[in-house]
């Protein structure tokens, strides 16, 4: 990420950009600089994150693990019936179910789909803002800023009457009579991944277009000089610029798609007709809150924890080979 | 950049401005349809030749929502939690983000690190433990239950992004401070938290969605007291599988809309350059 910090000084003194980009590797960075070592002070200005983030998060991973390991349904919560550590019996219990499977599949292709249809859609608009006036460009953000700030709930709802059968103005439009979008399979996950993109490209587009402000002018003008497409400045230029920006909007679009709730549960009706619509997160709450099996739920949420985990630490690693620090 | 702009040329130039405005219309349509909606008379929403527009507007289903239902109430409610979310988690991430900017302090790397992995953890998975936490703490059907696990989740990418912005007031600043005779917390409260304050508040932005938003906690921890509901569920009680009553469910929605609307405008400015800043760094 240092790159780009030491890109906007240079901007800014308008001095040509390469000979100001990379200070020689031996000055010591700024950030490098010895710090006043406070001793307590630090400990004490962490002392409430530390001590909310203990109570609310870790502690209760620590009890999704264990409870994942117990046999944990309406009986034992009630204590009419002792709790009974299982190993991995649920674990295996959920393996060897064919749906898990399934939703499993779902999930991951669901959230691929969405966080490919979100920097497509955030960036190709990002690019476009810098290429319109004034006007257009308020227009843009203004509604951009509308869909983001709208709530998921309201979003869902919105968008299933947009797209209702017998009201709706969607159908009308594309003359597709009273076709039930909720029905099929795919055409559920895709009024779903729909609204998905809508709400979450505004995050993409916003933060992309900040970070190509950010580019110095002449850059662009050198490329644009030499007879560079479009595509071909975004391709050899502004992508390999912001490819500390565009790392973080994807994992951030991972883990926020990979998570999506509200927009299944509301737009399917709980998981769609015999749960097809059903992803890992839904699921969970249908096997802990429905029907009482809370340590299946837990081991699910144990799945989707390790999944993300896994994502994180590929980001980070990616993060430290590109020499960044934190 | 002004000069790359001019060297798009024209008609291209043109073409872009159309598709962004097409592209703006599109994107706002959802949102210009539930206000037409809330704003039709009953008879109009339930024909099956939707019109664009509509002749005699009317606030019905406004009236129907407010009073049918405790939906005031609820609205209140909602404020609550998320004002106490962004409050609470924009003082302590401000600490903590002073603390890992300005000191250099063993763990430091560590703790890091292990904010960017707590925002990975899926808030939802842990509906279950929290549900169990609320009850032995006796705070299920309290606004408490709802509040506090969106501060625990909000906090990590608060830290996160305000890194960005405390890191930007210069060091020369807090030795003068220092010099001048200030303490540490005069330095703390009076010189960095008003530099660092637009900062907060957009990062704000987002601990007042998640918390504004929430469906799934107060859907598990609210079960018997109504009265401590939030807007989401009382925005599904118009919303009935079979015969959803439109009128009402457009209404609530733009009731439920509306104030982070007003907030995303006041703060739009700083929104665009925070993200910016908080990325670059």
């Amino acid at each position: 990420m240092r790159r780009t910090t030491d890109v906007a000084p240079a901007a800014k003194r308008s001095a040509p950009a390469t000979a100001a980009r990379r200070p020689p590797a031996t000055t010591p960075s700024r950030r490098g600089a010895p710090r006043p070592r406070g001793g307590w002070t630090p400990w004490l200005y962490l002392a409430p994150a530390l001590a909310v983030l203990g109570a609310l998060l870790v502690y209760p991973v620590y009890q999704l693990g264990l409870i994942s390991f117990l046999e944990y349904t309406q009986a034992q919560v009630s204590g009419g019936e002792p709790t009974r550590f299982r190993g991995l019996g649920n674990y295996t219990d959920l393996f060897a179910d064919d749906q898990f499977g399934q939703v499993l599949l779902a999930t991951v292709g669901f959230a691929a789909a969405c966080v490919l249809g979100t920097l497509a859609v955030g960036c190709a608009l990002a690019v476009l803002l810098t290429r319109v006036r004034a006007l257009p460009r308020l227009a843009l953000l203004l509604a951009a800023l509308g869909a983001w700030a709208t709530p998921t709930i309201t979003g869902s709802t919105v968008w299933l009457f947009l797209f209702d059968p017998d009201f709706g103005p969607v159908n009308r439009l594309l003359g597709l009579g009273d076709f039930s979008w909720t029905y099929g399979r795919y055409s559920a996950f895709l009024l779903v991944l729909l609204e998905v993109v809508w709400c979450s490209f505004p995050f993409v587009m916003i933060t992309v277009y900040a970070g190509i402000r950010a580019v110095p002018g002449e850059v662009l003008e050198a490329a644009a000089l030499d007879g560079a497409s479009q595509w071909r400045i975004w391709r050899s230029v502004l992508a390999p610029m912001l490819r500390p920006i565009l790392g973080i909007v994807t994992v951030q679009s991972v883990i926020w798609d990979f998570k999506v709730f509200t927009q299944i549960y509301v737009m399917t009706g709980g998981g769609g007709i015999a749960g097809q619509n059903l992803v890992l997160n839904v699921y969970a709450y249908q096997k802990a809150f429905a029907s009482s099996q809370y340590s299946l739920g837990s081991a699910i949420g144990v799945v989707m924890l390790l999944l993300l985990l896994a994502v994180t630490l590929g980001y980070l690693r990616l993060l430290r080979r590109q020499g960044e620090d934190l | 950049m002004s000069r790359v702009r001019l060297a798009v040329r024209r008609p291209w130039r043109l073409a872009a401005e159309v598709t962004a405005l097409l592209v703006a219309a599109v994107v706002a349509f959802p949102l210009y349809w539930m206000v037409l909606g809330a704003l039709r008379p009953a008879g109009e929403i339930e024909s099956t030749e939707p019109r664009p527009w509509t002749a005699s507007p009317t606030l019905d289903s406004f009236r129907r929502v407010f009073e049918q239902h405790d939906f005031g109430r609820y609205f209140v409610n909602s404020l609550v939690v998320a004002g106490s979310v962004v409050l609470a988690s924009a003082l302590i991430a401000f600490l903590a983000a002073t603390a890992v900017t300005r000191f250099r302090f063993r763990f430091r790397t560590t703790l890091l690190i292990m904010f960017l992995v707590a925002q990975m953890v899926p808030v939802e998975a842990l509906t279950i433990p929290l549900f169990f936490l609320m009850r032995d703490f006796g705070l299920l059907n309290t606004l408490g239950s709802l509040i506090l696990p969106h501060i625990a989740f909000s906090l990590p990418f608060a830290v996160w992004m305000l890194r960005g912005f405390v890191r930007a007031v210069p060091e020369s600043l807090e030795e003068a401070a220092y010099l001048d005779g200030a303490s540490r917390a005069r330095f703390l409260w009076r010189i960095l938290l008003p530099l660092v304050l637009p900062g907060l508040v957009a990062t704000s932005v987002f601990s007042f969605i998640s918390a504004w938003n929430d469906f799934l906690f107060a859907k598990s921890f609210i079960i018997s007291d109504t009265s401590q509901s939030t807007l989401p569920m009382a925005l599904l009680v118009f919303y009935k599988p079979d015969e959803p009553d439109w009128g009402g469910v457009m209404a609530a929605s733009t009731v439920m809309t509306v104030p982070v609307l007003v907030f995303f405008v006041l703060v739009q400015r700083r929104l665009v350059s925070g993200l910016g800043g908080a990325v670059k760094d």
